[in-house]
């Protein structure tokens, strides 16, 4: 239960947006993993469970312009920067109508229009991408900021360690977004990580680093807000590592029983969308009513997005040659 | 009646010093990357010499020595509209960002269906032994062989300023290689203002018709030489500069062997698995039935590249003669 603070102000449409992105992020991948379990769909999704708050927090504080590089655990971070749900699921199915024209698949979403850059499916290699981005916002004198987000994985990767040197270097408006969910595909981070203090890690660098709660909608809003509010005041990067525990498999079909089942009933019953659904009817900020209401329309979203991208038709064969070069660069194997 | 261009005489190395600076001048969206980059030292092979005096250490940026933090700035800084360009000191430090440029910079494009190119430009420089096996290597096949790059290098002053504008300027990510035997020794009359050359066109460089001599880059003195010895024994060798290997001007390459019917491929790079396997199997498969002969190979031997003086893997002009002279004696 998450405790009533002072938070408790916050506005009503502020936490009904948040706990209907929430809500949505969590049947959308339900909804995906019951899809690829099935057979129906045949991509490798990787589930966001257990990151609920983390990303309907992200989402909060960031203003369309600001930039954000997601992994391929993409889908919170998609919705919390407006990334259409209908464009996700044709893109997970591979589809015309995806945010790639179905050549992306699940682990390559973007929308450049509402700043979500890009995600990579090479755990840590976002982080660099990040740092041009940031440079750019630097160079442009905009106070947009860029926000680059990551498993705790991924901070045993070189490229990680590159990049927090030369953001805090060159002072970049950026926040190093750590979801941490406790594990690195089938490894527990205490078995993959000399110290599992990744906060104190990344202080060693020269930059602020902060650790939340991730699970605590509230704490996690505070920490990205006064985050974000700092990049915009051109004091240079910001680390964040939102301790969460991943509540699924590492993909959507995963073999899941190597998790401690005390570790997951711990993580279950703070599962973010239903626990925050409780606070808001207990706090009397919705009603049981506007709760079910909330509920029903993230119902629909996603049935809608799942129906839409199952029409959506494949590519045609054409599309295989198109967008490798900016122009059609004829090679011989085509003639 | 249009003026010539001024030029001036320039070799390689301040030709794309000269490159640079006038893609600076022209367009505020140019920065540069790399270590050591910025004045005084101006790159270690002074290619950058001035630029940071001229228009800012924010224009002109040294790096930690943090390849994959070089080339994954340049490419965040092409989604934020810039045009980047990343300078790795020698092109076997480019295993180090291997997973930026390959997985990244020349995938984006395809994988958002066209959505978020990243027309970065990362130059390198090639050749020599004197550093030993680790920085030497020519790699060009890998980028060859990895779809959405193009992949470019020049054999003399002008094509060096010309080559490196259009790749600046090119909406796809380019890699340049720079040759340290071409960088500072030979000179050419440059122009001095804005040069751009089509990437993607060949150079034939002397017509001939016994024999097509296909290369690019350091080879191309090599080939040269060959061809005045080919010609004092009566053999006239056409030779074909690729100046760019991605796209390949394969084009040039059968109209040429159309007509000599001989095709010798010559580089630095690895021959087996090098690029001249590939255009040999293009000849082959193009124009079977008017070969006099198979399309030979000369490139280096399939060793790491040796220090010693006494050893060399590299073609040598005498390789290319004997390749020659090899294909003329066919029954």
């Amino acid at each position: 239960m998450i405790a009533p603070t002072t938070e408790a102000l916050l506005d009503r449409e502020a936490s009904e947006r948040m706990y209907e992105l929430m809500l949505t992020t969590k049947l959308a991948d339900d909804q995906a993993r019951e899809e690829t379990k099935a057979g129906r769909l045949q991509a490798a999704f990787y589930p966001v469970r257990g990151l609920e708050a983390v990303c309907a927090a992200l989402g909060e504080v960031l203003r369309p312009d600001d930039q954000l590089v997601s992994t391929y655990r993409n889908l919170g971070d998609a919705l919390a920067k407006g990334v259409s749900l209908r464009a996700i699921m044709a893109e997970l199915y591979g589809r015309i109508d995806g945010v790639s024209k179905g050549k992306g698949g699940a682990m390559h979403l973007h929308d450049t229009a509402v700043g979500f850059m890009t995600t990579t499916g090479i755990v840590g290699s976002g982080l660099p991408i990040a740092l041009g981005l940031g440079l750019g916002a630097q160079l442009d004198g905009s106070d947009r900021a860029v926000v680059v987000t990551f498993g705790d994985g991924a901070t045993s990767i070189g490229a990680a360690h590159e990049a927090l040197n030369l953001a805090v270097l060159w002072r970049l408006p950026i926040l190093f977004l750590c979801q941490n969910n406790q594990w690195g595909e089938h490894t527990p981070i205490a078995e993959y990580a000399g110290s599992t203090d990744l906060r104190a890690r990344v202080e060693a660098y020269g930059m602020p680093a902060h650790r939340v709660d991730g699970f605590d909608l509230f704490a996690t809003l505070r920490c990205l807000r006064d985050a974000v509010a700092s990049l915009r005041a051109g004091r240079g990067p910001v680390f964040v590592e939102a301790m969460t525990y991943r509540l699924t498999g590492h993909t959507g079909t995963a073999d899941f029983s190597y998790v401690p089942a005390d570790e997951l009933a711990a993580a279950m019953a703070r599962d973010p969308a239903p626990v925050f659904r409780s606070w808001l009817v207990e706090s009397g900020t919705l009603t049981q009513g506007e709760a079910d209401e909330v509920e029903h329309r993230a119902e629909q979203a996603v049935a809608d997005a799942f129906a839409f991208a199952q029409a959506s038709p494949l590519p045609g064969p054409a599309e295989l040659w198109t967008d490798v070069f900016a122009t059609d660069v004829v090679t011989w194997e085509e003639r | 009646m249009l003026a010539e261009p001024k030029t001036e005489e320039m070799t390689s190395a301040v030709a794309m010093n000269s490159a640079l600076d006038c893609a600076m001048a022209a367009d505020p969206k140019v920065i540069l990357l790399g270590e050591d980059i910025a004045d005084p030292i101006g790159g270690v092979f002074k290619v950058s010499k001035g630029l940071s005096t001229k228009y800012g250490a924010h224009r002109v940026r040294a790096t930690p020595i943090s390849e994959q933090a070089i080339v994954g700035t340049a490419i965040g800084l092409s989604l934020a509209g810039y045009r980047p360009v990343a300078e790795i000191m020698f092109f076997d430090f480019i295993t180090v960002a291997m997973d930026q440029i390959v997985n990244h910079a020349t995938k984006l494009r395809y994988m958002s269906g066209g959505a978020t190119p990243a027309p970065i430009t990362v130059r390198t420089t090639v050749g020599g032994s004197r550093f030993g096996a680790q920085h030497a290597q020519s790699l060009e096949a890998w980028f060859m062989h990895t779809p959405g790059i193009k992949v470019v290098m020049p054999s003399n002053p002008v094509d060096a300023k010309g080559l490196l504008t259009s790749c600046i300027f090119d909406d796809d990510p380019c890699l340049f290689i720079e040759h340290l035997n071409l960088a500072y020794s030979s000179k050419a009359e440059v122009p001095v203002d804005d040069l751009r050359m089509p990437l993607g066109k060949a150079n034939v460089l002397t017509a001939g018709g016994d024999v097509t001599l296909i290369t690019y880059g350091a080879t191309v003195p090599l080939v040269r030489a060959a061809a005045e010895t080919l010609a004092g024994q009566g053999i006239s060798a056409e030779i074909i500069d690729l100046r760019t290997l991605m796209p390949l001007d394969l084009d040039t390459v059968f109209e040429s062997v159309s007509k000599t019917r001989r095709a010798v491929v010559v580089h630095e790079a690895t021959q087996f698995m090098g690029p001249g396997a590939e255009i040999g199997a293009q000849i082959h498969e193009q124009l079977f039935g008017e070969l006099l002969g198979p399309v030979l190979r000369v490139g280096a031997r399939f060793t790491p590249v040796p220090f010693s003086p006494g050893l060399s893997n590299a073609p040598s002009t005498e390789r290319i003669l004997t390749a020659v002279h090899s294909l003329l004696d066919q029954p």
